[in-house]
């Protein structure tokens, strides 16, 4: 897809007339990063070919922090042979935001075929970030033949099950859960009963106006179930957080970036710092996009996240890496 | 069964003939005892091909990964069950017992398959 077709997509919902109840799904596809504010439950989006007119008092708020996924340390075909490089080049570029995030979370696919010494290289280059704190969910790769015991060593402490957790950061809510273990044969990305009691659980006693953000690696709204990308029981998941103003969910898995706003909801996911995967439906198969050595790092990319307090508004910016 | 014929060929029409039938029957049965052995499923594109294999008693069934990302192939039943298999990774069972066995890619699970077994 050209350049020019990227932006038309992004300019056509820039100009879609949104309402609180509405329903807007916007694409930005890889190579376009795309600032996403929210405000009263309204979905506003901007092309970072636009960042020069960006309001850097208006985007400040209380709290921000990145999101990288999919890093899938290991991986070394055609796609990407050097993904510690790129993962480096995500970090570099988080450490260079004018508005330094808190923390990050990483959405999952740390490593390719969760090896120890996959994850080792991506702890020892995620030590180079300002910010300390890394909350992580495991992606697919990540607990290939262990159902997530060894992931559950390293990143899980404090958490429960296989790996889920919820806390607090200046008023906002985070919860991570874990949507690639103990997955049924032909079925999508599983939370289970036991996930789904403790969620329920979890958001009780919140109160409706504080905002939620829910991160899980597989998307948990159905952006293209043939290809496996969707939740089975997101849909229970997300009534449990129906009280709620506002609310954020941020996935991986699809190494690209789509957003969706849906009632309170606002759904999207991230690009990889590894390597781009097709449009759905756009390929033979979700596997890895080979593109030009000079194209990559316009299609792999990180999420910052502002949240700005008082107004609900979570303004989500997707930079590429080149 | 060409070099047999060719060793055949110098005998009687009714020695050929009680040959070629011969190595027909041997030759039908040494095919049906090859396919019996070993039978391939590859892995591309994120499915298995083919979907639905039909094998013998006996047979070893060979998987080979020929995508760029790893997959798995997982009974259902927990009959069998490889580890990740990274580009042109094999993984064989033998299957000795009749039946219909269900199987995926644990990490992906759209993928399914099955190999029956007669």
């Amino acid at each position: 897809m050209s350049q020019n077709k990227r932006d038309e997509i992004l300019h056509d919902h820039n100009h879609d007339g949104i309402d609180r109840r509405g329903f807007l799904k916007c694409m930005a596809w890889a190579g376009t990063g795309a600032l996403c504010v929210m405000q009263g439950g309204v979905l506003k989006s901007y092309s970072m070919s636009r960042a020069n007119e960006w309001n850097a008092a208006k985007m400040a708020g209380e709290l921000s922090f990145a999101q990288i996924s999919d890093s899938h340390m290991g991986f070394n075909k055609a796609a990407n042979p050097d993904v510690a490089a790129t993962l480096k080049a995500a970090v570099d570029k988080i450490n260079a935001l004018s508005v330094p995030p808190e923390f990050l979370l990483h959405t999952g696919d740390i490593s390719h075929l969760a090896r120890p010494e996959e994850f080792d290289t991506v702890d020892q280059i995620l030590k180079g970030a300002v910010a300390k704190d890394v909350f992580f969910v495991p992606g697919e790769h990540d607990v290939i033949g262990d159902e997530g015991k060894q992931y559950r060593d390293r990143y899980g402490k404090g958490t429960q099950g296989e790996g889920w957790y919820s806390f607090e950061k200046q008023g906002v809510h985070f919860i991570g859960l874990v949507n690639v273990v103990n997955l049924k044969a032909g079925g999508l990305g599983n939370l289970g009963g036991e996930q789904l009691e403790w969620l329920e659980a979890d958001v009780k006693h919140l109160k409706s106006s504080t905002p939620i953000v829910v991160f899980a690696h597989i998307p948990l709204w159905s952006v293209y179930p043939e290809w496996g990308w969707g939740t089975d029981d997101s849909a229970q998941a997300l009534s449990y957080l129906k009280k709620f103003g506002s609310v954020s969910v941020l996935n991986g898995h699809i190494h690209q970036i789509m957003q969706k706003v849906e009632g309170n909801v606002t759904f999207h996911t991230a690009a990889s710092t590894a390597f781009p995967q097709p449009q759905p439906g756009k390929a033979d198969s979700p596997g890895p996009m080979k593109v030009p050595a000079e194209q990559l790092r316009g299609l792999l990319g990180i999420t910052d996240v502002n949240f700005v307090r008082g107004q609900h508004a979570l303004a989500i910016v997707d930079s590429q890496l080149g | 069964m060409k070099a047999k014929f060719a060793r055949m060929g110098l005998a009687s029409v009714v020695v050929l003939l009680l040959a070629m039938f011969a190595a027909g029957r041997v030759g039908g049965a040494a095919a049906q005892d090859k396919t019996a052995t070993t039978a391939e499923v590859k892995i591309d594109n994120f499915s298995f091909g083919p979907t639905a294999l039909t094998v013998p008693v006996g047979t070893t069934v060979t998987w080979t990964n020929r995508d760029d990302i790893p997959h798995t192939v997982v009974s259902t039943d927990g009959v069998f069950k490889s580890k990740a298999l990274d580009t042109d990774d094999k993984f064989s069972f033998v299957f000795s017992k009749p039946g219909t066995y269900s199987y995926f890619c644990s990490i992906h699970p759209k993928m399914t398959g099955q190999v029956i077994v007669q």
